[in-house]
């Protein structure tokens, strides 16, 4: 009876795997279809790659997505972590404050986020396109990198920072060679953390992207739009090959010689 | 950072009280007729479908995601964290991709009908997409990774002496699982189901591409006023009562749960 009711929820989670992957899976197995429109399999093929790598519309939206991704990702990064170093060191009046506001941006739904964003550009008069790309993407992605860096600084405790001050190091010193290299991998799984989230963004993109300024999650809602061409399964393949490598890489960052080292590999 | 949000959600709340020009533009002047037009029967109704969407979304969600995280609770703790990264990696993949591989499967040339087809089950293309039933799906498909980690965390964190108190005590498994687990994990379920239901009362991708004109929801009305009708106004003053309703499921929520927990530790 124990091993029944144990063998079905192990069945029932299998079963919750397949239904959260099959979908992605058979979007991948599609893209190498030979059939344009049928569902029917025809054959092997690269040729929708091949299309996408021809497309130049594709290949600026692609651009676009990059320099957004790395310009925004930097910021994010720089100021996901001096905010959280500011939280750890000052345990001010307003740091919690400060904090709640931080996380705000995570639990609101990204479709006020988008409007909020292009009701504030559009007051200040600033024209939709890269520059607004980006300072919506730094906003979004700002609070994540803040959560991997605080979990990095609460992990590290006070005791090496304190004892290089004993040591004579001036705070910049300390900053620099104490504090700093131990927080590495949690500022590069924060810099990754925040590029998956720009390149993937494809919500709040809707809203402050331009007329020239199309990311490549915009590319494809385009597609999606105007009817399913394979050229998308293709395109969506790519994106999503891209997203898991990132996160995984993220994972690893984060994880590596963290104090409650839980590796799963 | 935080103003840089704060800020433009003020200037939200200003917009829908103001007019809206002939040619799309913003007239500043005080209007309270936005809000007027909210009581309008059409936009009651799709009020009324996006609520029930996102109820039913938080509860499939729960249904699906409760077991799921009981299963990885149990596991080794090696195997838990690779079952944890597997239910994770589809939440980080694209919203549009996940909706639109369902659009493959679905459409009336997708996977299955054309597999059902040339079976000779069936000689018409089942309406398997564009409906509300497709809408449900890819909402419970996106949102359910939201609801499994924080049951997860819950069932880790559990006094697990309680439920062996509970089995000493001659309670049989469902007794013991209704009886102590459920009721402890709470928390899990209520965090999870608050990042469902708000994720859902906004969302607007997977009824986009997933449910045709028939079934748009409040999340597609306001992206319409703001996109192509170019009704800033009307659509800050939808948007504001979006947030204001979902602000006050997400109060009475809690309230009831701690109610029920003062409750409890009284008893």
């Amino acid at each position: 009876m124990k091993t029944l009711r144990r063998n079905a929820l192990s069945g029932y989670s299998w079963l919750m795997l397949v239904f959260l992957y099959l979908p992605i899976l058979i979007l991948v197995l599609y893209s190498f279809n030979d059939s344009r429109i049928n569902a029917t399999w025809t054959g092997f093929t690269w040729k929708w790659y091949v299309s996408l790598f021809e497309n130049r519309q594709v290949m600026q939206a692609l651009m676009n997505s990059m320099t957004i991704g790395v310009i925004s990702s930097v910021i994010a990064t720089v100021l996901g972590t001096a905010a959280a170093l500011a939280v750890k060191h000052y345990s001010l009046r307003w740091s919690n404050i400060f904090n709640g506001l931080m996380y705000l941006p995570i639990v609101i739904p990204e479709i006020m986020m988008g409007l909020a964003m292009l009701v504030l550009f559009s007051q200040v008069h600033m024209e939709l396109g890269k520059v607004t790309l980006i300072l919506a993407h730094v906003t979004f992605s700002m609070p994540y990198v803040m959560v991997i860096i605080s979990g990095r600084l609460a992990d590290m405790g006070k005791e090496l920072e304190e004892a290089s001050q004993d040591l004579g190091a001036t705070p910049w010193e300390t900053l620099r060679y104490v504090t700093l290299p131990l927080i590495m991998p949690g500022i590069i799984a924060g810099f990754l953390m925040a590029f998956t989230l720009s390149l993937d963004d494809f919500i709040i993109s809707f809203f402050v992207a331009g007329p020239n300024s199309t990311t490549l999650p915009l590319y494809i809602y385009g597609l999606v739009k105007r009817g399913v061409s394979p050229e998308v399964n293709a395109l969506s393949t790519l994106l999503i090959v891209s997203t898991v490598l990132l996160v995984v890489v993220a994972e690893i960052f984060r994880r590596k010689d963290s104090k409650n080292n839980q590796s799963i590999f | 950072m935080g103003a840089l949000f704060v800020l433009p959600m003020l200037m939200i709340a200003i917009l829908s009280f103001l007019k809206r020009g002939t040619y799309g533009q913003v007239v500043y002047e005080f209007t309270l007729n936005n809000y007027i037009r909210i009581f309008d029967p059409l936009y009651g109704q799709i009020f009324g479908d996006t609520l029930v969407v996102a109820v039913l979304t938080t509860v499939f969600s729960i249904l699906c995601g409760y077991p799921l995280a009981y299963y990885i609770s149990r596991l080794e703790k090696s195997t838990q964290q690779i079952w944890l990264l597997l239910v994770m990696i589809p939440f980080w993949i694209n919203f549009l991709v996940r909706s639109y591989a369902w659009v493959i499967i679905l459409r009336s040339q997708g996977v299955i009908n054309t597999f059902l087809q040339s079976l000779g089950i069936i000689s018409e293309p089942l309406p398997l997409l564009y409906n509300s039933g497709s809408v449900l799906l890819g909402m419970v498909y996106t949102l359910m990774p939201f609801m499994v980690l924080p049951i997860y965390v819950s069932l880790e964190q559990m006094d697990r002496r309680k439920l062996e108190a509970a089995y000493d005590l001659g309670a049989t498994p469902w007794k013991a699982f209704w009886h102590v687990t459920l009721p402890m994990t709470k928390t899990g379920v209520v965090t999870g189901s608050i990042l469902v239901f708000v994720s859902s009362i906004g969302m607007f991708v997977v009824p986009d591409v997933m449910g045709g004109a028939k079934s748009a929801l409040i999340g597609n009305v306001i992206q319409n006023q703001f996109l192509s009708a170019r009704d800033w106004p009307f659509g800050s003053a939808l948007s504001i009562v979006l947030m204001l309703l979902s602000m006050l499921l997400i109060l009475l929520y809690f309230r009831a749960t701690k109610a029920s927990e003062t409750k409890e530790e009284s008893a």
